[in-house]
């Protein structure tokens, strides 16, 4: 199954550059820079086993964003968690450059995490108190042997202080004395100072104020551009995850749902779950929200120590039938690079438009 | 109609070690019956103050000057029994994190009717059977059941739930909403949203909906203020706000929203931070960020807040569009 549920769109690629007089339309796919193959990571706890991943697949490509959306619940933090072996996988595989990380030992951990770096949510939590901002930004230099020598090692910090666009006298503050927004700028440096091959952004906008996450989204896709990273952008914010990425995955209670481009997601989601969630997304437009008919699900995300058998988004949606009690669906192909795991495909998105 | 609650001058000045801050630096509004007055702003702007200070709760630190009417009654000259006696019976307050408002180790039935205990003097067995009535109001499901669970064992969804039936118990006239779905996921802030909406259609109540998510204010509010720097730079009726965003500001923050629609274009960003309230400017506190810009008048002295067009006000003197792209 693990090759139905790839979330990944790039090995579907339609021969686009011979069908338009052999003018290539698509950028050539980049090298896979992470992978996960079939990813569970289930966490034992009184209650019982949590499921917070249960069978993932999905791959990101060397200067793309691969958008992760989902509520709480879904598993997408856990699932970044696992590409930087921050949590333990149960089954499945994590791979790095091509390398199989999955059962790497700790030591062996060190390299990776210079690889793949990672953005949090609270800038806040993230940097220690009592270091300077410089002091915070050098440790991954010193960590990782990056840099020879004081002198160098705050040459480089005054080089990522200036990429994220803070000032450079900024390096002798403490966290304390920035605003959020400049500290989820210091994290973003903090992440760059080792050069990884790809960045795990999780939730990095959702604790700022509405002008400071419009300047924390253009400054990640400026150095995007200006230094060709990758990105695994997750986030609940469905507009924010659009905006940011190349493709997209939809999660729910520890698996993909629906995965495609932002603009195929956005104008013609096929599963009942997508359809819902954005129908709940509020629009800066009272005239569109008076006349916005919501797609209101019932209860809440079912307990992850025992999800739903058959379906896992039976128990809410609005079209279940009784097949889906049965079959559990496979993310598979709906229209080209574009996926969705459920029996009833953009059937039951049409019906459940039109009631 | 008369208003709920209206507030005229109202600020709130809190002693810091560092000298006095002005939280809220003169604020101006009402709430009608069945009405949903929106304040909007970012973290600080004072939209939770101003409203923490007009019900009486502002912290004891701040010293709060002004004029505060609620159903009539003038609030700010009562004593500190009087006016908790008011409030308890006529305002209902829902607040971001249900637990916030909730007991771990009470029923919810019984905080759901503590203050109908209290303020309409319920006897036990008729404070029970009116817990189970509220739960099934606000959509828990076996309502009958469930009036004898602990709040961890509900969702956070079903807790804001629970909190809104407290708010509701005493049959207010005003509900207070301070941004009581921003630790919610989205399909349940649907929810909520759509419960708020359907109880207010129902029972007539006022609301005062505190939020940072101009979404969320599109889909809820008659009228809406937008808040900066612990004043109101523009307000109106929600339609005439965002149709024509008058202020410098409420366009720059409209504009910061990803737009699907938009194909990924940059987004409009808003340069700096906002001013200290230890130190707000003399003039327009928007001024050093503004992207209009104005003139010397914009930095020293104070815009007031001028009518552009039935009900629609904004503190600039450069409203946007200017008079001659206006129609």
């Amino acid at each position: 199954m693990s090759e139905r549920q790839r979330a990944d769109l790039g090995t579907a690629v339609p021969a686009d550059g011979t069908a338009h007089g052999g003018v290539p339309k698509q950028r050539e796919p980049g090298e896979v820079v992470a992978e996960l193959d079939d990813l569970a990571v289930w966490f034992p706890t009184p209650a019982g086993l949590v499921r917070a991943v249960d069978g993932v697949s999905l791959r990101v490509r060397r200067g793309e964003t691969l958008g992760l959306v989902g509520e709480s619940g879904s598993g997408k933090s856990t699932t970044g968690l696992a590409l930087l072996r921050l949590v333990d996988p149960t089954s499945g595989t994590v791979r790095v450059g091509g390398e199989d990380v999955t059962r790497w030992s700790r030591r062996r951990l060190r390299a990776l995490r210079r690889r793949v770096a990672m953005v949090f949510q609270d800038p806040q939590a993230s940097l220690d108190p009592r270091l300077t901002i410089g002091a915070s930004i050098a440790e991954p230099l010193i960590v990782h042997r990056l840099t020879d020598g004081g002198a160098a090692r705050r040459r480089r910090v005054g080089e990522l202080l200036d990429m994220v666009g803070l000032r450079g006298e900024l390096a002798d503050r403490h966290p304390h004395e920035l605003s959020g927004g400049q500290r989820q700028r210091v994290g973003i440096a903090r992440a760059l100072a080792g050069e990884p091959d790809l960045i795990v952004l999780d939730e990095p906008i959702a604790s700022l104020d509405l002008s400071v996450q419009a300047q924390i989204m253009n400054l990640l896709r400026r150095l995007q551009r200006d230094l060709g990273l990758t990105y695994l952008f997750i986030a609940h914010d469905l507009a924010a995850v659009e905006h940011m990425s190349d493709r997209m995955a939809v999660m729910y209670l520890g698996r993909i749902v629906e995965s495609g481009t932002p603009a195929q997601i956005w104008r013609d989601p096929a599963h009942p779950y997508t359809a819902a969630l954005l129908s709940a997304v509020p629009v800066a437009d009272p005239q569109v929200e008076r006349e916005r008919r919501r797609i209101i699900l019932s209860g809440d995300i079912p307990s992850p120590v025992d999800p739903p058998g058959g379906c896992r988004f039976r128990t809410r949606c609005p079209q279940a039938r009784p097949e889906c009690a049965e079959t559990d669906p496979v993310l598979a192909e709906v229209d080209p690079d574009h996926r969705a795991a459920c029996l009833f495909a953009k059937e039951a998105v049409r019906a459940m438009r039109s009631t | 109609m008369k208003p709920v609650l209206a507030v005229e001058d109202l600020t709130v000045t809190i002693g810091t070690r560092r000298g006095p801050a002005h939280a809220v630096a003169g604020v101006d509004w009402a709430v009608r019956p069945g009405e949903t007055l929106a304040l909007v702003g970012e973290s600080g702007s004072g939209k939770s103050m101003s409203v923490l200070a007009a019900t009486g709760l502002a912290p004891r630190t701040a010293r709060v000057a002004g004029r505060v009417h609620l159903l009539g009654t003038e609030l700010t000259g009562l004593g500190e029994d009087r006016r908790r006696q008011l409030r308890g019976r006529h305002i209902g307050f829902v607040f971001q994190d249900p637990m916030t408002s909730l007991n771990p180790v009470l029923t919810v039935g019984r905080q759901v009717t503590e203050a109908a205990e209290e303020h309409l003097g319920l006897t036990r067995r008729a404070a029970r059977s009116r817990a189970v009535e509220l739960l099934e109001l606000v959509g828990i499901p076996s309502a009958g059941q469930r009036v004898d669970a602990y709040p961890h064992q509900f969702s956070g969804g079903m807790r804001q739930r629970v909190v809104i039936a407290m708010a509701l118990a005493c049959e207010p006239d005003l509900l207070i909403a301070d941004e009581p779905t921003t630790a919610l996921d989205v399909t349940t802030q649907a929810q909520i949203v759509e419960l708020v909406a359907d109880l207010q259609r129902r029972l007539g109540t006022a609301v005062v909906w505190i939020t940072h998510d101009l979404g969320v204010v599109a889909g809820i509010a008659d009228t809406v203020a937008v808040m900066y720097a612990g004043r109101i730079l523009e307000q109106g009726p929600v339609d005439a706000v965002f149709a024509t965003p008058s202020h410098p500001y409420t366009g720059a923050l409209l504009a910061a929203r990803p737009d699907p629609a938009a194909g990924g274009a940059e987004l409009v960003t808003i340069a700096g931070a906002p001013p200290s309230p230890l130190d707000l400017p003399a003039g327009c506190a928007f001024w050093p960020r503004c992207p209009v810009r104005g003139d010397a008048r914009c930095e020293h002295e104070l815009p007031p807040l001028v009518p552009v067009s039935a009900g629609h006000q904004v503190r600039t003197f450069y409203p946007q569009p200017s008079d001659g792209e206006r129609q």
